[in-house]
């Protein structure tokens, strides 16, 4: 089986061997970003257009990285704020730049859905790079690939992802990614920050790291943004990083092979310790490197389409 | 629209004529002349001009009837007018979404005759001045009868009471805030208070703002699943538990809006045992739609109170067959590609229901859940008994509000025929059964089709 679809918008869409076939994929351009001359011309002439309506740099720098390694030419519209305060919608800034005829959009968006909404607007293939919080499926591929290669399999791991489960699009597209692996995910935080029937898709549910953590093989830690305790969700970033931040000492009782991975931006000293984030089990920046080709086989097999 | 101007003189023969203000469910004639209902029973109708037999029977009046239009309306239903008491004509202020014009011949096409329009217009219908200008417009443009709401609190700003005797002198039937909730117990005690005060109604839109916040759909699974945030049931609940407290507490007339939750229709239940004045509405997106067709990301089907689960629709059904639940009415809200055609976090609140709500309803009736007679009452005798207006019933000397129900015919709603100047229908080719063929108002054909 190979990947035919015209956009990449959700890990929930997606067939086990979809997954299987873009990771695989992605070990074959692993070897290209080692190289001394790190380009090949496999997507020369092609045209990929980076609409971010919100701000990112890892995930727009990764993209832009990946085209211009396979040798297309790329493009970035960035907007801080949101088409409606430009003026313009989404919709015809979407319909303009299609009438440049470019071959992929990479979106990413602050409302849940927008990329679903403009691909089934355009003919160009639509990546989703992050849509509010609902997914952010090339942040989950990339994840699982740096898993794969720590673990050597998908299947039959028990995953931990702790933190700010509620708004985020990374935990919900691996949730969806590594529950069809066939890997047990638990999201692990208060209450306040845990989705409504978040079981619905697979998860369970445990409000304490401390019960969570001895027989996890990999602890997904999520970055915690400080405006939070001002919703009515945290009483104090001191009182959050008491409970939930992980740090060595919450790590005592954890499996010596265990894996660390954060999707970024990092919260040092609110959900995750420096000691943690740079120690031995850690491959955070492991996952930023799988990132880059991750991409290249995502834009590579719908540019190609 | 000018009562009886334009009125035709004419029969609707052997008709099914349903009324449940009388318990009537008989087949009928019913004459019409001058803009009233002069005659109603079994062959009462004259015969038809040139008939065989008339010259020998020669009665002179009946003779002269027998110049009447005459409609055979064998296999049809003959209904009071349908009343639909919420709907947003948006007129004044966004004439793009919807004119009291549009909106009224949309409501005619759907068979309604009467409609109760929201007040948060530009300006807010808060005085009388506003109230004025909309039954005057409908006077000179309408299609069918507009009962104007006035606001509860001035500019709709929760602040302070609007000036409802005015309101009541000019025409205003209920206040509401509707579209936005009173989060002050206190403005709301003391608008059940004054509104009683002037025999007002209060419709209250039951919404803890605080518990929606942000959210954009029901609070559940299915929220969760596409990264939007929830409205839980419980921001509903809340005040409609609260509103029932204070309907006791100042023995005022409450009518709660667009009830949408299993939870709110056992309160609702449970207050009508206790004897509260409380009535209550649904609307037919609310037993038709449940909030996983949110998957598409499809603004069309955004609206406040959100689509809940099939359980809530099931409680909702059951809250209707037992009288629980009132009146259907539509929530009619239109609003152009402007506002929908966009992301569904960013898209405004609500659907259009006028030319919709008939075969919506009357898939009740097909579905065995309510009789004829029970649901013709949730638009006809019910929403008139709450609202105190003189309709929804068909009796000799009395306006000539009907409708003509075709409830056999099988269609796909077509939203490009729609009246309504706005497109954003959730209900866009579902197959139905049931149509309004003709709708009079005061005698005045509005509506063939």
């Amino acid at each position: 089986m190979g990947f035919n679809r015209k956009d990449l918008l959700a890990i929930r869409d997606l067939e086990v061997a979809e997954i299987e076939f873009i990771l695989d994929s992605s070990q074959s351009f692993k070897e290209i970003n080692a190289r001394s001359i790190k380009k090949v011309p496999t997507l020369r002439g092609k045209t990929i257009i980076h609409l971010f309506y919100e701000p990112s740099t890892r995930t727009r720098t990764s993209f832009d990285i990946a085209a211009k390694r396979l040798s297309a030419d790329t493009y970035s519209v960035t907007s801080s704020t949101s088409s409606m305060v430009k003026g313009e919608t989404a919709l015809d800034t979407l319909k303009n730049l299609e009438a440049m005829k470019p071959d992929v959009f990479v979106i990413r968006h602050s409302a849940s859905g927008a990329p679903q909404m403009l691909a089934g607007r355009t003919t160009a293939s639509v990546i989703n790079a992050g849509d509010g919080m609902h997914e952010h499926p090339s942040q989950a591929l990339l994840d699982m690939l740096t898993i794969l290669d720590n673990k050597k399999r998908l299947d039959g791991l028990n995953v931990v992802i702790v933190g700010d489960v509620f708004h985020s699009r990374v935990a919900r597209s691996n949730i969806w990614g590594l529950t069809k692996m066939g890997s047990k995910v638990v999201v692990c935080g208060p209450a306040t920050l845990i989705p409504p029937d978040i079981e619905s898709m697979g998860a369970e549910v445990s409000n304490r790291p401390e019960h969570c953590i001895p027989d996890a093989d990999v602890i997904m830690v999520l970055r915690l943004q400080k405006e939070r305790q001002q919703q009515m969700l945290l009483p104090s970033l001191r009182e959050y990083s008491t409970w939930y931040c992980i740090n060595a000492d919450r790590l005592k009782k954890a499996r010596k092979d265990v894996l660390i991975m954060h999707p970024g931006p990092m919260n040092r000293g609110v959900e995750i310790s420096p000691e943690v984030a740079d120690g031995p089990y850690s491959v955070i920046l492991d996952q930023v490197s799988n990132g880059v080709a991750v991409r290249m086989a995502l834009l590579f097999l719908l540019a190609q389409r | 629209m000018e009562a009886h101007k334009n009125s035709v003189n004419l029969v609707l023969r052997k008709g099914r004529v349903i009324d449940p203000a009388q318990g009537l469910d008989a087949i009928m004639d019913v004459v019409i002349e001058k803009g009233t209902i002069v005659e109603m029973g079994p062959g009462v109708g004259p015969p038809p001009a040139g008939a065989a037999g008339e010259a020998a029977k020669g009665a002179a009046g009946r003779s002269e009837r027998s110049r009447f239009k005459q409609i055979d309306a064998s296999g049809k239903w003959i209904v009071p007018g349908l009343i639909d008491m919420h709907v947003h004509l948006r007129e004044p202020g966004e004439e793009y979404k919807e004119t009291i014009a549009s909106g009224t011949l949309a409501a005619a096409a759907g068979g309604f005759t009467s409609v109760a329009c929201m007040p948060n217009t530009h300006p807010v219908n808060d005085c009388a001045a506003v109230t004025q200008f909309i039954i005057e417009k409908a006077r000179e443009e309408g299609f069918c009868r507009v009962f104007p709401v006035g606001a509860i609190s001035q500019g709709l700003e929760g602040k302070n009471i609007s000036e409802y005797g005015d309101l009541r002198a000019a025409g205003a039937v209920a206040v509401s805030d509707d579209g936005r909730p009173v989060m002050s117990s206190l403005l709301m005690r003391r608008a059940l208070e004054y509104a009683g005060t002037f025999g007002l109604l209060v419709i209250s839109h039951c919404e803890d703002l605080e518990l929606s916040g942000q959210g954009a759909m029901n609070e559940g699974a299915v929220c969760t699943k596409l990264g939007l945030r929830g409205i839980p049931r419980a921001a509903e609940e809340i005040m409609v538990a609260r509103d029932i407290v204070l309907a006791e507490l100042t023995g005022s007339r409450l009518h709660l809006a667009h009830i949408s939750t299993a939870g709110s229709v056992a309160l609702i239940r449970e207050a009508k045992k206790r004897g509260v004045p409380v009535t209550a509405e649904t609307a037919p997106h609310y037993f038709t739609l449940d909030e996983e067709l949110i998957f598409s990301y499809d603004p069309v089907y955004k609206v406040n109170p959100p689509l809940r689960r099939l359980e809530d629709i099931e409680a909702v059904k059951a809250g209707l067959r037992d009288g629980t639940i009132d009146v259907i009415a539509s929530d009619h809200a239109p609003h152009s590609a402007v506002e929908k055609d966009i992301e569904f976090e960013y898209a405004a609140n609500g659907v259009i229901g006028l030319e919709s709500s008939l075969p919506l309803i009357l898939r009740l009736v097909n579905e065995g859940l309510l009789s004829p007679l029970e649901a013709v009452s949730k638009v006809t005798s019910n929403p008139a008994r709450i609202l105190q207006i003189p309709f929804g019933t068909l009796g000799k000397g009395m306006a000539a509000d009907l409708s003509l129900i075709d409830p056999e015919v099988k269609y796909g709603i077509d939203v490009s025929r729609f009246k309504s100047k706005s497109r954003n229908c959730p209900f866009a080719g579902m197959q139905v059964q049931g149509k309004a063929l003709m709708t009079f108002v005061g005698g005045r054909v509005v509506h063939t089709g």
